[in-house]
C-alpha cells in the first residue's frame, strides 16, 4: 500500500533526527535524541499557538458578524507578532502587598506542566517523545498539576476577586477532571493499554474503506462528547470560563498579571487547549491514522495536525456560539449529569466488549445511551426554585 | 548512587525543610507540594511508573489542593505563624531519632531477610490491574464502601447545616 517514497515522507522527521544524531558519539545519542525532540516540541506547538490565536480572533469575529484583526499583515495573519511585542514592552506590575515569589512562579509552573503533556502525544508514526507504559496517566497527572498553578496565581495576588476566581477555577477543574478521566477509561478498556501509541495502533485498522476509530462507535461517540466538554472545562475555555470571565469577575486569577506574565498565562491556556485536542484526537479520532484506507499514502503527521485543527475549530466555534455557563450550573452539570452518564458509558463499553460482533451490540448500546441521555437530561432540566440566600462561614 | 538520585533527594529535603521553617502557612503547603513532587520523581527514577504518576495525580493534584483549601477556609492564611520552633523541640527530636533508628534498621535488615528479591522488578500496568481485580479484590470492594460512606457523610454534614439554620 505504501511506496518507499511515501514511507520516507512519513518518517522524514525521524530520518532527519537520526541523521543529525549520527554525527555524535554513541554515548551521547539518547540524550541528543531527547534534546532534539524537546526543541521540536517547543518550536512547533507555540507556532501553532500563534496560528490558533489568529484563527480564533478571526473566527469568533466572523461569528459575531465582524472582521477579526485585519490590519497587521495580509488578512491579519501577523497579529500574533504584534501581540507578542506589545506583551514584551508592557510594564510588569506586581502589587506591593503581593507575594512576589509565588506571583512570579505561578505562570512558570502553568507553562511547565502544560508543556509536559506534549511529551506523550504520538504526533505521527513512531513520533512520540516518550513511549510510557502509562502515557495517558502521565497526561492526566500533568493536567492535575495545572490546578496548583492556577491557585498559586490567585492567592499570591492578594486580591479578593483574584482569590475567588482561583477557588472557582480549582473547583471547576477538580470536578471536570473526574469526568475527563472516566471518559478516557472507556478507550483504555477497549484498546487494552494506557500507552498512547498503542491506542492509536489499535484504531489504525480499516473495515472496507472506513477506519475503526473509536468515535464511530456508540460508546466512543458518547465518551468523545464527554471528553470534549470536560476538556473545555479543564482548560477554562468558553463556555466554562467563569473563573476568567471579563464581565463577571474581572478576569479572575489573572487580574494582577500584566505584560509578559499575562502573555504566559494566555500561552498556557491555548497550549492546554491544543494538547487537550491532541489527546482527544489520539484517543477517539484515531491519532495519526488516515480517514480512508485509500489515503494512507499521505504522511501520518499531516493527518494528526489536520485532526487537531479540526478539533480546534470546533472549540472556537463553540466559544463563539454559546453563552457563558453560571458557576452553579457548571457544577451541577458536572456532578449530576456528566458523571452518571460517564459511569453508564463505562458499563455500556463493557457490554460492547462482551457481546459478540454483530448488529445487536450496536442497537443495544445505542438504545441504552440515548435513553440515559434523555432521562438524565429531563431530570436535570426541571425548573429550580431558589429561596433566599443563606451564608455559612467557617469558624 | 547516581547524580540524579542526589538531585531528587535535595529537592525533596529542601521542600520538607521549607515546609517546617517558612513563616506563612500557605507557603508551607506549597513547599510540601515540592516534597511530594520530589517523591514522585524518586518513584519514576526507580521505574515504578504507576506509583510515580499516581503520586503526582493524587498528592499534587488532590491532597495538596485539599490542604490549601483547608488552610484558606480556616482564616489562618494571611497571618504569619509567629514562633516557628515549638517550645517542645527536644521531645520532637527524640521521637524523630527513634523513628529514624527503627525505619533505618528495618531497611538494612531487609537485605538479610529477603535475599532473593532482585533490585528492580518490572511491573507493568497490566500486572497491577490483574493484581487489583485478582488477588486484592477484597480491599478494592472495601475501598468502594469507604468512598461511598465518605460521600454520604459529606452530604449529611451539608444537609444538616441547612436544616440547623431553619
Amino acid at each position: 500500500m505504501h511506496g518507499a517514497l511515501a514511507a520516507n515522507v512519513d518518517q522524514i522527521f525521524i530520518l532527519l533526527r537520526d541523521w543529525v544524531v549520527s554525527f555524535l558519539p554513541a554515548a551521547l545519542r539518547p540524550f541528543a535524541n531527547a534534546v532534539i525532540g524537546v526543541v521540536a516540541i517547543i518550536g512547533v506547538f507555540p507556532s501553532m499557538f500563534a496560528l490558533v490565536v489568529v484563527l480564533e480572533r478571526k473566527g469568533v469575529g466572523r461569528i459575531q458578524n465582524r472582521y477579526g484583526p485585519n490590519r497587521v499583515g495580509p488578512y491579519g495573519l501577523l497579529q500574533p507578532i504584534a501581540d507578542g511585542i506589545k506583551a514584551l514592552i508592557k510594564e510588569d506590575i506586581v502589587p506591593s502587598r503581593a507575594d512576589a515569589l509565588v506571583h512570579f512562579l505561578a505562570p512558570l509552573v502553568l507553562l511547565i506542566t502544560v508543556f509536559m503533556g506534549y511529551a506523550v502525544l504520538p504526533v505521527g508514526r513512531n513520533m512520540e517523545l516518550v513511549d510510557m507504559d502509562a502515557g495517558l496517566l502521565f497526561f492526566i497527572a500533568m493536567g492535575a498539576a495545572t490546578e496548583l498553578a492556577v491557585f498559586m496565581a490567585g492567592w499570591s495576588s492578594r486580591n479578593k476577586y483574584s482569590l475567588l476566581g482561583a477557588m472557582r477555577a480549582v473547583a471547576q477543574m477538580i470536578s471536570y477532571e473526574v469526568v475527563l478521566l472516566l471518559s478516557t477509561v472507556t478507550v483504555v478498556m477497549i484498546s487494552g493499554s494506557m500507552s498512547l501509541p498503542r491506542i492509536v495502533e489499535a484504531q489504525n485498522r480499516y473495515t472496507g474503506v472506513f477506519p475503526n476509530w473509536y468515535v464511530f462507535t456508540p460508546w466512543g461517540l458518547a465518551a468523545c462528547v464527554m471528553f470534549v466538554i470536560a476538556g473545555m472545562a479543564e482548560t477554562n475555555r468558553s463556555p466554562f470560563d467563569v473563573p476568567e470571565g471579563e464581565s463577571e469577575i474581572i478576569a479572575g486569577y489573572h487580574i494582577e498579571y500584566s505584560g509578559f506574565k499575562f502573555a504566559i498565562f494566555f500561552i498556557g491556556e491555548y497550549l492546554a487547549m491544543i494538547s487537550m485536542s491532541g489527546l482527544g484526537t489520539t484517543l477517539f479520532l484515531g491519532g495519526w491514522s488516515a480517514p480512508f484506507s485509500f489515503l494512507t499514502w499521505m504522511p501520518s503527521w499531516f493527518w494528526f495536525f489536520a485532526k487537531v485543527f479540526f478539533c480546534l475549530i470546533v472549540y472556537i466555534w463553540i466559544r463563539g456560539t454559546m453563552p457563558r455557563v453560571r458557576q452553579d450550573q457548571l457544577m451541577n452539570f458536572a456532578w449530576k449529569f456528566l458523571l452518571p452518564f460517564t459511569l453508564l458509558d463505562l458499563l455500556v463499553t463493557a457490554l460492547w466488549r462482551f457481546m459478540g460482533e454483530g448488529w445487536l451490540r450496536w442497537v443495544v448500546t445505542t438504545a441504552i445511551l440515548v435513553a440515559a441521555w434523555v432521562l438524565l437530561g429531563s431530570v436535570e432540566s426541571r425548573r429550580r426554585h431558589f429561596g433566599p440566600r443563606r451564608y455559612r462561614y467557617a469558624e | 548512587m547516581s547524580p540524579v538520585f542526589y538531585l531528587i533527594s535535595a529537592i525533596t529535603l529542601a521542600g520538607s525543610l521549607a515546609a517546617m521553617l517558612l513563616q506563612r502557612t500557605v507557603h508551607c503547603a506549597l513547599a510540601v507540594t515540592v516534597a511530594f513532587a520530589g517523591l514522585a520523581l524518586l518513584f519514576l527514577s526507580l521505574d515504578a511508573e504507576f506509583a510515580g504518576l499516581v503520586q503526582i495525580l493524587i498528592y499534587i493534584g488532590a491532597v495538596a489542593i485539599l490542604v490549601i483549601f483547608a488552610i484558606l477556609l480556616t482564616r489562618s492564611a494571611g497571618a504569619p505563624r509567629g514562633e516557628v520552633f515549638s517550645p517542645h523541640w527536644k521531645a520532637g527530636v527524640a521521637i524523630a531519632a527513634v523513628l529514624f533508628v527503627v525505619l533505618g534498621g528495618a531497611l538494612l535488615r531487609s537485605i538479610a531477610v529477603l535475599p532473593h528479591e532482585t533490585a528492580a522488578p518490572a511491573v507493568t500496568m497490566r500486572d497491577i490491574g490483574n493484581a487489583i481485580v485478582g488477588r486484592y479484590v477484597l480491599p478494592l470492594e472495601i475501598m468502594a464502601l469507604l468512598l461511598t460512606a465518605a460521600t454520604i457523610g459529606g452530604v449529611i454534614i451539608a444537609v444538616l447545616e441547612i436544616g440547623g439554620e431553619k
